[in-house]
């Protein structure tokens, strides 16, 4: 049997049994998760890897900060339910690298924002948010309206298909194509009204 | 898919890593507790070491109320995982899921509010815009999923249609508002309308005819010249007399009210480039029940029109003449 003394003068069995001791939440809380098919697998056919200009949507919206207002997980309660839609679920977000649920809503919630507004609204709502609702607190993102400049995004997508995003070869050398000519606006837009769409029409 | 099954390990294994690793460490705990109150600890007792020379420290027994909090915390934890989901598939006495707690919430939502809906659902969009009550449900429901376009107060604003002056893209009879609700409206205006090859000056002449026809100022030569193009270039859509067809959602030329503002810099960018706008579609997401109350709502805001009777006879009305005169109002605080 190991003695107070015996532990705290062997600096390896210090480290062996604080490792231990701090690890078992996450052995079975984390670790099991990526053991599941429903946190692993699309949850259906419609979830599916970020488009490229989606992607660069996507690296935008983390650029701006928007997580620091906006949540994207609608918890299963009647009350979110009612206004966003469908409470989310893992399978949505197994593209996500990383996933941008987050708990702080400053904001309303963003999970289900695809289609819920026309791009026309989006643009003139990130633009300058008080132009379409007089009320809102956002602060305007006025410079959005730019080229999109993105050289890295085959790179990015590759490194994306290492943590699991089936993309082809074909998508990761056509992605330079795709996004040209667009603007971040584009981009950005484009990213908000792909998010999801899975569950959009499930009650 | 069933996404609905969140206890779907991809191995039996996991299961028993779950449970085990769970049950080791709260047991282990307990063991642990009951060895230390083995231990043979007294009051005024050193561990034995000195640090920096006179640093020692007591090696007390913990106080009792403490101790116990720890047994208590152990036997909690036991019974939690016996009554609670919580050693892997197995699901706890109480059968209690998350999801669970949600349907539940809803189905008691439903029970008490679902009555109220479908007496409201039964009714004639007419009448329910006369009840009080529904009035009330129609603008929470208006405020929370509508107003971020159209505004708290239903007056929209530039490219988003107000709601309370009277004047419907695509008709403002009962029927006609739930349609748009339900599934939604995309209006397009081509560049430079049916006539591509107009110019720059031509747009100008046209706009100023286009103008004219509502009693904006105009340069009367221009207007003379674009009353030449118009029927070419505008009137597929908008008519030849300019009234427009709100069967296809083609605006009225010929009223004051104007989408995108009444400043000739915006009608010049309108024939130039075209205008693509959309209503999205609401009907799966609110379902039948809400899109009744809201179409009740939107209608009774003074602008809707009477089923059979013709737009021009509920322009007449108090409440649309006033939201008429605030939309000018409206249009010209944007500039």
């Amino acid at each position: 049997m190991l003695t107070h003394e015996q532990i705290e003068k062997n600096v390896g069995w210090m480290i062996v049994l604080t490792v231990l001791l701090v690890s078992v939440a996450g052995l079975v809380e984390i670790v099991p998760l990526f053991f599941q098919t429903s946190t692993t697998k699309p949850v259906n056919e419609l979830v599916k890897p970020y488009d490229p200009v989606r992607l660069a949507g996507r690296d935008i919206y983390i650029r701006e900060g928007c997580y620091n207002c906006h949540s994207q997980m609608i918890r299963p309660f009647r009350a979110e339910t009612e206004r966003y839609g469908h409470y989310s679920v893992a399978g949505e977000f197994v593209y996500d690298h990383p996933f941008q649920w987050g708990s702080k809503r400053t904001g309303p919630d963003l999970a289900r924002v695809g289609g819920r507004y026309s791009d026309q609204w989006h643009k003139i709502h990130l633009l300058n948010p008080r132009d379409v609702v007089p009320e809102s607190n956002m602060p305007a993102y006025y410079w959005l309206d730019r080229p999109l400049k993105e050289p890295n995004i085959g790179a990015k997508m590759a490194a994306l298909r290492v943590v699991g995003v089936p993309y082809s070869d074909k998508e990761i050398a056509e992605a330079p194509k795709a996004i040209e000519g667009k603007t971040e606006l584009d981009a950005l837009i484009a990213y908000l009204q792909g998010m999801g769409l899975a569950l959009k029409q499930t009650r | 898919m069933d996404f609905k099954n969140t206890s779907d390990f991809v191995s039996g294994f996991w299961n028993f890593w779950v449970i085990g690793v769970s049950l080791a460490s709260i047991v282990g705990c307990g063991v642990f507790l009951l060895i230390q109150d083995k231990a043979k600890t007294s009051a005024g007792n050193t561990t034995g070491h000195v640090w920096d020379e006179t640093l020692q420290e007591y090696s007390n027994p913990l106080p009792n109320w403490w101790r116990w909090m720890f047994y208590i915390t152990v036997i909690f934890g036991l019974v939690y995982v016996v009554l609670y989901p919580g050693l892997g598939n197995m699901a706890g006495t109480f059968g209690w899921t998350m999801r669970g707690q949600y349907e539940d919430e809803m189905k008691k939502a439903e029970e008490q509010y679902a009555p109220k809906f479908n007496q409201f659902l039964k009714m004639d969009i007419v009448a329910v815009a006369a009840n009080p009550e529904a009035k009330e449900m129609g603008q929470r429901l208006f405020l929370t999923y509508c107003a971020q376009c159209h505004g708290s107060d239903a007056g929209g604003t530039a490219s988003f249609p107000n709601l309370k002056d009277g004047d419907w893209l695509w008709g403002g009879a009962p029927d006609k508002i739930k349609e748009t609700i339900v599934a939604g409206r995309t209006g397009v205006m081509t560049p430079k309308g049916t006539k591509p090859d107009m110019d720059g000056e031509q747009v100008k002449d046209v706009v100023h005819y286009v103008r004219s026809l509502s009693g904006l100022s105009s340069d009367s030569i221009r207007a003379q010249r674009g009353k030449d193009l118009y029927p070419q270039a505008c009137a597929a859509c908008h008519g030849p007399d300019g009234k427009g067809n709100a069967d296809a959602g083609y605006p009225n030329l010929t009223d004051k009210v104007w989408l995108y503002s009444s400043q000739e810099a915006s009608m010049m960018e309108t024939v130039t480039k075209g205008r693509t706008n959309q209503m999205p579609a609401f009907g799966e997401f609110l379902g039948p029940a809400k899109v009744h109350l809201l179409t009740a709502y939107v209608w009774g805001l003074g602008g809707g029109v009477k089923a059979e009777a013709k737009p021009a006879a509920a322009a007449a009305a108090p409440e649309g003449m006033s939201g008429m005169a605030g939309t000018e109002g409206m249009a010209a605080d944007k500039k």
